[in-house]
This record gives C-alpha cells, sequence and structure tokens, in this order.
C-alpha cells in the first residue's frame, strides 16, 4: 500500500524516497505501462494451479495426479485432443462475440443464453419442417440460430442505449430465462415421444447435422469458427468500422465528439455478439448432440469471457486460450473417474481470471533499486 | 390464515436473503467499489455455512464460517480493485465464476445432506392477538429479525452519523474526502469487508431457512438479482428492504400459483422475478434519464492520490 504513497507524493526521479525506508529497492507505480508484458497469462495460469493445488491437497489427493490426469484426458489420445477441439469451437465463437463488445467496453455476459437460444432456434427448424433436405436444412438452422441469439443480444443492448440499464445484469438475467425456455420445451412441447419420458428433443436425421470429420465428433463447426476469427480481424483492422470500434475502445468521450455514434455501435456489436454465441448454440445441437436437451452448454458463455480476456482479445490469441479451455473442460470431466468434481475446472478458471486481473495491473509496477 | 398473510410471510421469507445481499451491495457500492461477485459471495457463504453446520452441529460456528470466508473473499476483492487499481468489473466475475466453482468443489461431499438445525426462531407471543402483524411478526427467525435492525442501524448510519458521512464522501469525490483528511483506502476496504460479509449471511440465510440443505449453483441468480436490487433501491436500506420483499413476493408467488394448480407451466412462473428485474431497471432508468440516478459519483473509478482526470 505503501508504494502508492511513494508514487503519489513524489515525483518519481525527482525525489527519492524509500517505500518503508530500509529496503533496498521500491515498488512503484508506472500508469504509462499500459501495454502489458506478454507473460503475463502464463504467470496467472500458473499462479491459478499453484492455488489450486493447495485446495486439492487440503482434500487429501495428489495436485500433480490430478493435473497429470487432466492433461493427459484433454491432450494425451487422439479421442482426447478431438474431444477438446469439439468443446473449443463454442468457446471460440462465444469467446469472439463477446471480445467484439469488449472492444467498446459492452460487458457482454449473457454469451450462455445467446448460445441456448440459438441452439432452441435450430432445434424448431428440425421440428416444423422436419422434411427439408440436408443443405437447405441446415442452412436455415444456421440463419434461425444466428437471428435467435442476435434477437437476444438486442434485448441486452436495447435496455442499455435507451434505458441506460447495464448490461452485466440485463445480459445475466436473460441467462435464466433462456435456461428456463430450455427446461420449457424439452420437458413440454418438443420431447421426444418415443425418448422413454426423458427430457429432450427427438433425435435429428442426417439431414439436420453437421457433417463430421471421420469417426470423430469433430465437426464442420470448427471451420466456421475459424472464419468467423479471420473476418473479425480483417474487419477490425481494415474497415473504417473496425477502426470506430477501436477509437471508442481507446477514448469514448473523443469517439462522441468525433461524430461516432455510440447507442448505434452497442446495438450492432451486441446482434454480432448474440449473433455469434447463436451460431454456437446452433453447431452444438446440429454437430455434436444432435437434439436439444438439457445443459446442451456446460457454462460455455461464462468461460468464453475468460477466454476473450485471457487472449486481450487477439484473434490469433483467442484460438490458443479457446483449444486451452477446451482442454480444461475435457480435463474437468476425466478427473471424475478418480472421485474429483468436474467443478475443478471451473474453480481453475474462476482462479486463473483472478490472478489475470491482478497481473496485468502489477505488471505496471516496477521495481527500482536504490534509496 | 388468509392468502395475503401467507404471501407476506413467504415474501420476507425469501426477501431475506435478497435484503442482506444488497445491504452489502450497497454498503460496497457506497464506498465507489463495484461489487459483482455477490452471486459468488452467496454461494461461498452458503456452501461454508452447511460444511461446518453438517460437521459440528454448532448454528454460531456456521454462522461464523460464512462471514469469515466472504470476509476472506472481500478482501481479495479489495486489494484487487483498491490497492491494485483492477478492474472491478471483472474482479466481481472472476469472484463469481471462482465463487461457483469452488463452492461446488467444496461441497461435493454434502451434497443433498440435510441441515441438523434451523435458524432459532423468536416466538413473541404476545403479539398473537392482532390480526395480521401477529401471523407475520410472531413467529421470525433471528437472520430476519437481525436484518430489520441492520436496515435501521445502516440508514442510520449513512445519512445521520459523520462515519456515514465520511463513506459518501469516500463514493462520491474521494480526493475531496482525502483531502479533508479521511483514510480514503482504510474506508474502501472497510466496507467491502463489511459489505462481502453479510453477502455471505444472505447466503448463509439462504440455506438455513429457503432450501435446508446444499444444492450446487443453489442461489440460481439471486446474487445478481440483489445487485439490481442496490440500483433498484437507489443505494438506500429502507427502500432496500421495500424492494426485496417486492421481489420475495413474486419469487413465492410463483411457486404458491403452481400449488394452486395454475395453468401457466411453472418454467414461466420462475421466469417473473428475472424479467421484472429488467423491466424496473428499464422503468427507472426511463423516469430517471433526465434526473441523477443516486449512484456514488465515483463508482467503479480507482482512486489514485494526485492524479488528475
Amino acid at each position: 500500500m505503501s508504494q502508492e504513497k511513494a508514487s503519489g507524493r513524489a515525483l518519481p526521479g525527482l525525489v527519492k524516497k524509500t517505500s518503508g525506508g530500509r529496503l533496498p529497492w521500491r515498488l512503484e507505480y508506472d500508469p504509462s505501462r499500459i501495454r502489458t508484458p506478454w507473460w503475463t497469462p502464463f504467470i496467472s495460469v500458473a499462479l491459478a494451479l499453484l492455488l489450486c493445488a493447495v485446495f486439492i491437497y487440503a482434500n487429501g489427493m495428489n495436485p500433480v495426479t490430478v493435473y497429470l490426469k487432466m492433461f493427459k484426458g484433454a491432450f494425451g489420445t487422439s479421442f482426447g485432443i478431438t474431444e477438446t477441439l469439439v468443446k473449443a469451437i463454442p468457446l471460440l465463437l462465444c469467446g469472439l462475440g463477446i471480445a467484439v463488445a469488449y472492444r467498446i467496453s459492452v460487458w457482454n455476459i449473457g454469451a450462455e443464453g445467446q448460445l441456448t437460444v440459438g441452439a432452441m432456434a435450430a432445434t424448431a427448424v428440425t421440428i416444423y419442417f422436419p422434411n427439408l433436405p440436408g443443405f437447405w436444412s441446415i442452412l436455415l438452422m444456421l440463419i434461425f440460430g444466428v437471428a435467435a441469439g442476435a434477437f437476444w443480444g438486442l434485448l441486452t443492448a436495447i435496455p442499455k442505449t435507451h434505458f441506460g440499464v447495464n448490461e452485466l445484469i440485463t445480459s445475466l438475467m436473460l441467462n435464466y430465462v433462456a435456461l428456463l425456455a430450455l427446461d420449457y420445451v424439452v420437458f413440454g412441447p418438443w420431447k421426444d415421444p418415443k425418448g422413454f419420458n426423458m427430457p429432450g428433443s427427438p433425435m435429428f436425421t442426417a439431414a439436420q447435422s453437421l457433417p463430421v470429420l471421420g469417426s470423430t465428433r469433430l465437426h464442420i463447426g470448427l471451420i466456421l469458427a475459424l472464419v468467423a476469427v479471420v473476418i473479425y480481424y480483417l474487419m477490425i483492422r481494415f474497415t473504417r468500422w473496425g477502426y470506430e470500434l477501436r477509437l471508442i475502445g481507446a477514448n469514448p468521450t473523443a469517439a462522441r465528439y468525433a461524430g461516432i455514434h455510440i447507442s448505434r455501435h452497442i446495438i450492432i456489436v451486441m446482434l454480432i455478439s448474440g449473433g455469434l454465441a447463436g451460431l454456437a448454440g446452433m453447431a452444438e445441437v446440429s454437430g455434436v448432440s444432435h437434439k436439444l436437451m438439457q445443459g446442451i452448454s456446460p457454462g460455455y458463455g461464462y468461460t468464453a469471457i475468460i477466454v476473450a480476456w485471457l487472449a486481450k482479445l487477439n484473434p490469433l490469441g483467442l484460438v490458443v486460450t479457446s483449444v486451452l479451455f477446451g482442454g480444461l473442460i475435457v480435463g474437468g470431466f476425466s478427473v471424475q473417474t478418480i472421485g474429483l468434481p468436474s467443478s475443478i475446472s471451473e474453480m481453475l478458471q474462476g482462479a486463473i481470471l483472478f490472478f489475470l486481473i491482478a497481473g496485468d495491473m502489477v505488471a505496471r509496477f516496477r521495481i527500482r533499486r536504490g534509496a | 390464515m388468509d392468502f395475503v398473510t401467507q404471501l407476506l410471510i413467504a415474501a420476507i421469507t425469501a426477501g431475506t436473503p435478497l435484503l442482506l445481499a444488497t445491504l452489502g451491495g450497497i454498503l460496497n457500492e457506497r464506498a465507489g467499489i463495484i461489487q459483482l461477485g455477490a452471486e459468488g459471495l452467496m454461494l461461498m457463504g452458503a456452501v461454508s455455512t452447511c460444511i461446518v453446520f453438517i460437521r459440528t452441529e454448532n448454528l454460531g460456528l456456521a454462522l461464523l464460517a460464512s462471514v469469515g470466508v466472504t470476509a476472506l473473499l472481500g478482501l481479495v476483492h479489495a486489494f484487487l480493485s483498491i490497492t491494485l487499481r483492477a478492474n472491478q468489473t471483472m474482479s466481481g466475475l472472476a469472484m463469481t465464476l471462482f465463487g461457483s466453482g469452488f463452492s461446488a468443489y467444496l461441497g461435493k461431499s454434502i451434497s443433498g445432506n440435510p441441515l441438523p438445525g434451523k435458524l432459532p426462531r423468536l416466538h413473541l407471543d404476545f403479539l398473537n392477538p392482532i390480526p395480521v402483524i401477529g401471523p407475520i411478526f410472531g413467529n421470525l427467525d433471528v437472520l430476519t429479525w437481525l436484518s430489520f435492525a441492520l436496515v435501521i442501524v445502516l440508514h442510520l448510519l449513512i445519512h445521520r452519523t459523520s462515519f456515514g458521512l465520511h463513506l459518501r464522501a469516500v463514493g462520491d469525490s474521494p480526493a475531496t474526502a482525502d483531502v479533508m483528511g479521511v483514510h480514503v483506502r482504510l474506508i474502501r476496504y472497510g466496507y467491502v469487508t463489511v459489505g462481502a460479509m453479510l453477502i455471505g449471511l444472505a447466503g448463509a440465510d439462504m440455506v438455513l431457512t429457503v432450501a435446508p440443505t446444499w444444492n450446487e449453483g443453489l442461489t440460481a441468480g439471486r446474487g445478481w438479482i440483489a445487485v439490481g436490487l442496490v440500483i433498484f433501491a437507489r443505494w438506500n436500506p429502507v427502500r432496500a428492504l421495500l424492494c426485496a420483499y417486492f421481489f420475495g413476493a413474486l419469487d413465492s408467488l410463483g411457486f404458491r400459483m403452481q400449488l394452486l394448480g395454475s395453468a401457466i407451466p411453472p418454467y414461466f412462473l420462475k421466469m417473473i422475478p428475472y424479467i421484472v428485474t429488467i423491466l424496473v431497471l428499464m422503468y427507472l432508468g426511463y423516469r430517471n434519464r433526465n434526473k441523477p440516478s443516486g449512484t456514488p459519483e465515483s463508482l467503479g473509478v480507482p482512486y489514485v492520490r494526485e492524479q488528475r482526470f
């Protein structure tokens, strides 16, 4: 705490003052260090693993065994790797949507709900138009999924722009609404009559399912997600729209004076954000589960927040972190075989985010030698 | 008992955790720190209460555990947002993610086990002859009475004492407060910690009254509703009481309609509190569009001594 006094009272370089009066070095806050070093994410992940290791050890397990088990489960076998990639697809799509919104400081945490309504809309196509030929069926599901997710995003954007409601609260409340709506359709009108009374829609036909790679579960959504990443990069980097987003992100007041319509940008950004999450939901039902059921998303929407933040909104970083977190989810499932709950991966995610935001700020302090 | 009295009792029971969490949020935000970790803090408070209560069968220790654990987490949030000046939104989100994961991890072994007891109730038999007040206030538990007391204490503290003046000054204009000799960082640390403890107590109250057993994610967004209620109540403890009970009533109304065999599917009834939260916030935003909202002026802005904006 004393470093603040040191930087506050004494101008750096002019008056020499030690923090405690005895140490041969002092910490100094340097607000000009806005770019954080590239290695902070790695340190954050390491420290988070260390912290959780303490909890695992306290629970009577060997943390090394647990982490090795998680790692092997996620990356050790070809099955593990494809599963990790399968999980990385929705993370990448949702993370991309979240990253677009975060560019202009719109904190969308509603990707979970947007994904859910996207999955529901795609399933609606299979229920109400059951006999469409393959291509048209998939295309219609895609359009419905994206439109539903975008609509859910709009429900967050309009209260923010026109009524000044904090988007964090709206988007989160809408997550619960979407999950309850999902419960309603899978237990009610869309329940499979031949499903032995299990909640869930009827299985999709081959025409309603995304093509997969060989005999694995890895589906074509991966290519969709990668294409989306490339488009994101090009749009942000080379278009006027991307320039305006960067300008709003850097200085909203200056952007407003420059005549940029911020509310309109918030709406556009939330439509894109929701649409991408809706696409992720469509890809999940059509490519992975092949039917609508409870728990189609094990918290992808929330994990994607960390994915976007860890990647620092960088497109290549998004690809890397979504694969990493896909692995974390698969690893979380694989430790269940040795009697640990899969929530261990959720705990790790929270810890990583803690250390990450702390690390970003700690990196702005520098150590000065001498008294 | 008639329907209205029953609904009022249910509103108070379901509203008390919301009230405690909202009061905690008000203390945080009055001091200028956004606390979005309420959901995670409530879960951590709930799970530590359950674990300690089942292991020791001592209610006092259980409540102490919930308050202690959340105080530690509150200190983490305070350290990140006050000392490191980190993004308070992100810190709160991290708290919620970590809290929901860690509470599920901790609670795995006791999931579904019934708690060995309930909160003691104060039986005020002399109130019984009075028609509506008797059945409602004659039989409330201690945490509810504590929440009543807290509303009064916090109202007086914030609006009538010099401590409250310091608190408001720190939230509205920390630089001015600092010049006047108020220890900004100390006050912020204090209120963030105490606020987190109240939110933890809300989680404890939830397991001890509403659902007397631990289930993963049992708060189901109540923490976020409390975050909305802080705005709804316009950072005022007395309004917080009314708002929390209004939402408690909505919550239990859905449940009651289900019991009465309503034709509306229960899923839609459960959506009511979430949708109403959004609509109410939209209405407030519309009504106050040209007025100051009552938000602490420096909410979410890290204070750096001698920094110009």
